[in-house]
Order: C-alpha cells, then sequence, then structure tokens
C-alpha cells in the first residue's frame, strides 16, 4: 500500500491568538503543531503500512514553519515528504489548497491519500473531498476503521448521534480520518535520527501556481464573535468560588 | 427578476431530517431580503411522503429527484443526480444543512459545478447588495465574514441550530417528480446497512444535571474529581469528544456532533474549551456553568456563568460545599 497523507500545521491548542492590525488575520508569532485527526490520519497510514507494507509519504502547504509537522511525521516512520513551501498557503482557500497539493503529486501514484476530516483552524472540512474530485478518485468521510479487502478497502464511516455504516470502495481512493480512529504513537529517538536522512522534495508556489484559479471565497474581515449570552464571571479563592457556586445553584438554577 | 434559490433537504429512510426545516428557513429569510424565490430538493427512493412534508412550507416548488439507485446514499450517486439537474434549473445560491452526509459531497458538487461551497455558515448579512455568509474559524475563536467571489451558484451549509426550523413558513408547493437513472459506473462504491454500535447505556438526553469534562482534566485519574461532583448533584458524568477518543470514559458519555445532544437544566463544563463539535451538542442547556484556565475559551461565549481559574482546586471545594449545603450544614 502506498499513502499519501496530507498534514496541516494549526495554531497550537492552547495558543493565545491576536487579530492582526488590519483585522483580516490572526498574528502568526504563536506556537504551532500538527492538526490533530491529521495526526490520527499518519497513525492510520503507518499502521496500514506496517500491516500490509508499502510507503508512506506526507505532504504539507504551508510556510516554512510548517516543515516541523513532516520531521515529526518523518521521525514516526514515514518514509518522504514534500513540502509545499510558501507563505502564499496561508489563508489560502480548499479549492486551491487541494489544486496545489494535486499539482504536487504529478507522477506519482498512490493507493490512498488520507487528510484529517477538518482542520482545527479554518474548519472547512473539504480538501480531502476536493482533492478526491481533481484525481477523479471515490472517497469517503469521517472514517473511524479501515480493512483491506481483496477488491479494495472495507470502511467503517460514523454518521451523526452515535451511527455508522460500512462501506466497500475500490482504490485508488481518498478518505477523510476521524480522530480516535487509533491510538497515536510517539516518535521514538532512533526515528528521529533517522529522519534527519529521509528526503524532504520542496516545491514552491510558483512551480503550482498555473494549476491554480482565483480564491473562490474571500474573508472580508476577522472578529471577535458578538456575545449571544451575557456571561456572569465569578472571581475569587476556591471557597469563596464554590460558596458562590452554591448561592446560584441554590437561588438561581435551583437544583436543590 | 428574482434571484432563484435551491435547498437540497436531507432525508434518511424515508423521514426528514429536522435540519433540513432549518435551512428552509434561512432560505425564506434570504429570499425575503434580496428578492428570491425558494425551491427545494430532496433525493433517494420512496420520498413521496417527505415531499409532502416539505410541500408543506412555503416555496414555489419541490423537487422529488427519486431513483432506487439514491436508496442509499452515496456521494457518487448524489453529485451525478444534483449535476444532471442543476444542468437544466439555473440558481444563484444553493443552500444546504452541514449534515455529515452534506460534508461529504457538497465539495465535489461545488467545484464539479465550478464553483465553491462557504461551510458551517451559522448566520448572513446582506450589504449593499451583496451577500456575507459568517462562519466560525479557529475553532469558534473568531467569526470570519465571507463573501463569494466569481460567478455562482454559490453553495452555503448552514451550522445545525443556526435558523430555527419551527419558523419556516408554512405554504402549499407543488411537487414535480423527477425519475433519475444513473448509468452504470458512475456509483464506485457500495454502502451497507446504518447501524448503532451497542445499545447506548446512558441516555443522557434525560439527565437534569450533567457535569462534562474535556481536555483540561489532563489525565484519567482526574476525572474522579469530577465524578465526585457529579455524584454530589445526583447528576451525571459526560466527556467531549478527546476524553473518550482518549478511552477515559466510554463513548456513550460523549457530548457532540458525533455523540449525544442533551438539554439539561444544568450544564458544568470543566476544562471544555468549547469546540462547535461539542458546542452543538448541549447549547440547548438552562443554565450553563464553565470552568477552565483559557479565559479566551470559545465555552464563555455560552456560559451563563464563568470561572477562570484551575479547576482542580475549585471542583474539590464545590463539590464540599455542595455536600454540605445539601446536608442542611
Amino acid at each position: 500500500m502506498k499513502i499519501l497523507v496530507c498534514l496541516k500545521q494549526v495554531p497550537q491548542k492552547d495558543a493565545p491568538l491576536k487579530l492582526n492590525e488590519s483585522g483580516t488575520w490572526i498574528r502568526d508569532d504563536i506556537s504551532y503543531e500538527v492538526n490533530e485527526p491529521d495526526a490520527y490520519a499518519l497513525e492510520e497510514a503507518l499502521r496500514q503500512k506496517e500491516k500490509h507494507g508499502g510507503e508512506v509519504v506526507v505532504i504539507t502547504a504551508g510556510p516554512t514553519r510548517a516543515q516541523q509537522v513532516l520531521r515529526e511525521a518523518l521521525a514516526k516512520g514515514a518514509d518522504r515528504a514534500i513540502h509545499l513551501e510558501d507563505d502564499g498557503f496561508v489563508g489560502m482557500d480548499a479549492v486551491n489548497t487541494a489544486r496545489a497539493l494535486a499539482a504536487a503529486l504529478e507522477g506519482e501514484s498512490f493507493d490512498m491519500i488520507f487528510t484529517g476530516l477538518q482542520s482545527d483552524d479554518y474548519g472547512f472540512a473539504q480538501t480531502g473531498v476536493l482533492l478526491a474530485e481533481l484525481l477523479h478518485w471515490p472517497h469517503a468521510t469521517i472514517i473511524i476503521g479501515i480493512e483491506k479487502t481483496e477488491s479494495g478497502v472495507r470502511l467503517k464511516r460514523e454518521l451523526e448521534a452515535g451511527h455508522y455504516q460500512m462501506l466497500d470502495m475500490p482504490l485508488p481512493c481518498v478518505l477523510t480520518i476521524q480522530s480516535g480512529i487509533n491510538k497515536l504513537r510517539y516518535a521514538t529517538l532512533i526515528g528521529i535520527k533517522q529522519a534527519k536522512n529521509k528526503p524532504v522534495k520542496r516545491l514552491t508556489l510558483a512551480d503550482v501556481q498555473g494549476k491554480l484559479g482565483k480564491n473562490l471565497q474571500v474573508v472580508e474581515r476577522l472578529y471577535v464573535p458578538v456575545k449571544q449570552k451575557k456571561t456572569e464571571m465569578l472571581e475569587g479563592t476556591s471557597v469563596e468560588l464554590a460558596k458562590k457556586l452554591v448561592e446560584k445553584l441554590r437561588n438561581e438554577v435551583r437544583v436543590f | 427578476m428574482a434571484e432563484m434559490i435551491l435547498v437540497i433537504a436531507e432525508q434518511h429512510a424515508g423521514h426528514l431530517n429536522r435540519v433540513s426545516l432549518e435551512t428552509v428557513a434561512a432560505a425564506q429569510a434570504i429570499a425575503k431580503d434580496i428578492g428570491g424565490t425558494v425551491e427545494i430538493a430532496i433525493l433517494g427512493s420512496g420520498i413521496g411522503s417527505v415531499a409532502q412534508e416539505l410541500a408543506g412550507r412555503q416555496a414555489a416548488k419541490i423537487y422529488a429527484l427519486a431513483s432506487p439507485q439514491l436508496d442509499a446514499y452515496t456521494a457518487d450517486a448524489y453529485v451525478y443526480t444534483l449535476r444532471e439537474f442543476l444542468a437544466t434549473h439555473s440558481y444563484k445560491l444553493i443552500l444546504l444543512p452541514h449534515t455529515y452526509q452534506v460534508r461529504d459531497f457538497a465539495p465535489s458538487l461545488a467545484l464539479a459545478l465550478g464553483t465553491t461551497v462557504i461551510s458551517d455558515v451559522i448566520g448572513y448579512k446582506h450589504e449593499n447588495g451583496k451577500l456575507i455568509f459568517t462562519r466560525q474559524m479557529f475553532q469558534g475563536k473568531f467569526a470570519a465574514d465571507v463573501s463569494f467571489a466569481g460567478e455562482g451558484p454559490y453553495l452555503v451549509t448552514f451550522q445545525n441550530a443556526a435558523f430555527r426550523g419551527d419558523l419556516a413558513a408554512a405554504g402549499t408547493a407543488p411537487i414535480e417528480t423527477l425519475n433519475v437513472t444513473i448509468p452504470d459506473g458512475v456509483i464506485r462504491v457500495a454502502a451497507h446497512e446504518i447501524f448503532q454500535e451497542a445499545k447506548q447505556s446512558v441516555d443522557l438526553s434525560q439527565a437534569e444535571i450533567i457535569v462534562a469534562v474535556g481536555r483540561g482534566i489532563k489525565e484519567q485519574k482526574n476525572i474522579a474529581l469530577a465524578e465526585a461532583l457529579a455524584t454530589a448533584l445526583g447528576g451525571e458524568l459526560a466527556a467531549s469528544r478527546p476524553i473518550c477518543d482518549a478511552g477515559w470514559l466510554p463513548l456513550d458519555r460523549q457530548i457532540g456532533s458525533s455523540g449525544q445532544t442533551v438539554a439539561p437544566k444544568l450544564y458544568i463544563a470543566l476544562g471544555i474549551s468549547g469546540a462547535i463539535q461539542h458546542i452543538v451538542g448541549m447549547k440547548g442547556a438552562r443554565s450553563i456553568i464553565a470552568i477552565n484556565k483559557d479565559a479566551e475559551a470559545p465555552i464563555f461565549e455560552i456560559a451563563d456563568i464563568g470561572i477562570v481559574g484551575n479547576l482542580f482546586d475549585i471542583v474539590p471545594a464545590l463539590t464540599e460545599e455542595i455536600q454540605k449545603a445539601k446536608a442542611g450544614v
């Protein structure tokens, strides 16, 4: 099985996000990490390779700093990496991101492409599906189980409210992976050492520009959401807070 | 000329997915603002009664796109059917609910039409003749106003509960049934029966009081703190997705889009940041108390009472205070 995993670097979960001066985007002087569902997608690819042999390749589109997620993936066991390296990939719409990824794959051949089901920053939940459409491959989203069969793969797809569905799909295909499909591994010391010698192919925006169109959706402004509710913030020591809360539970919420 | 707006409604096994009515309400509101006409399409097999139900709303027409090949949902069949339909029907806007099913096919459909979909929208504005859609970004920490560039049709998916389905205006719409034939080779996927894993042992939707834990609980052993609080209150213990993914609590205690939807009298969120996937499952709670160390956490957007602080100090003190209060001390 040759599997490509699309990774995205996103702001760290606890990172204090601030708007830039023009209110169009966030300030980028924060810490980053790999998008969580993408980490599960990588883990699943590594497990499939361990079971069936083959190769795991990782790709990301982002600035120089995004190389970190590729290094981590190589340290965990991915065989090689492709970096679409340019600041211009920040804030790109999902269609152009998918086009850039598709362009970077020319000359490659994969059995499966995995992405996370959505990114923690933009939350489009589109790039994987669009990539499948561009490649004319079948796809399935929110996948929580993958078994190789004689004719392709048997997939377990998560639906809403605790429901599931099994799908049989031929290869090649694109799958968007749900968090929790497996248990994540840590990189080993030897893995980190080996990662230094694994190939990272670099492409720039100019290399794929010819395949891109203009962004079809435009972020006019980004802002802190207007509060829908008036929240009463309580302060004090733990004991004071506990007493205040009990007061409210008794007199306002009336649960005892 | 009136702008044409299409709602693509959703059904499962001949039952209307109620979020479709929220999309109808959104479409009616937009139609009013821009001077548009709403039509509704529904796909499937055996969809006569769903079409009838939709025909009870204010719309110019209901299209029932019927085929046995649409019985089990597949992205391939849906994209094919809608492309064929849209080749002879022209719309400015195509609106859909942001369900798991829509997420699976709407981006493909948009790309096949040479256009784009603005996903997971929570509201819209009509400014100087231009439609602007609001969606959350960065896990709800920011809202973004997004507009379309280029020619339509423009696709928009609406987040669960962004509009009120019960406010969709009633009316009498004519139904046109179109029998669809999907050529061999279009559907590349075999979709099997929908099932539930095991019967859910806990029905959190009936709970009056829920104490829920998120990532901020840090370690599995700390869940005991939340459990003690739940016990003191006579409530149920629940969690956000990462806690169940880690196996710290069983899946049937998960609240959110992939878990249960609840509306208790009291919801206490401990160390839950408030990612939208969680919020959709609990924002119907009557009172929400949030304790989180991050003052910027989106959970505070919807909390009635908020405490920025260390839950490991506050929760044991609160449990003790509740026990005292209940004992009448």
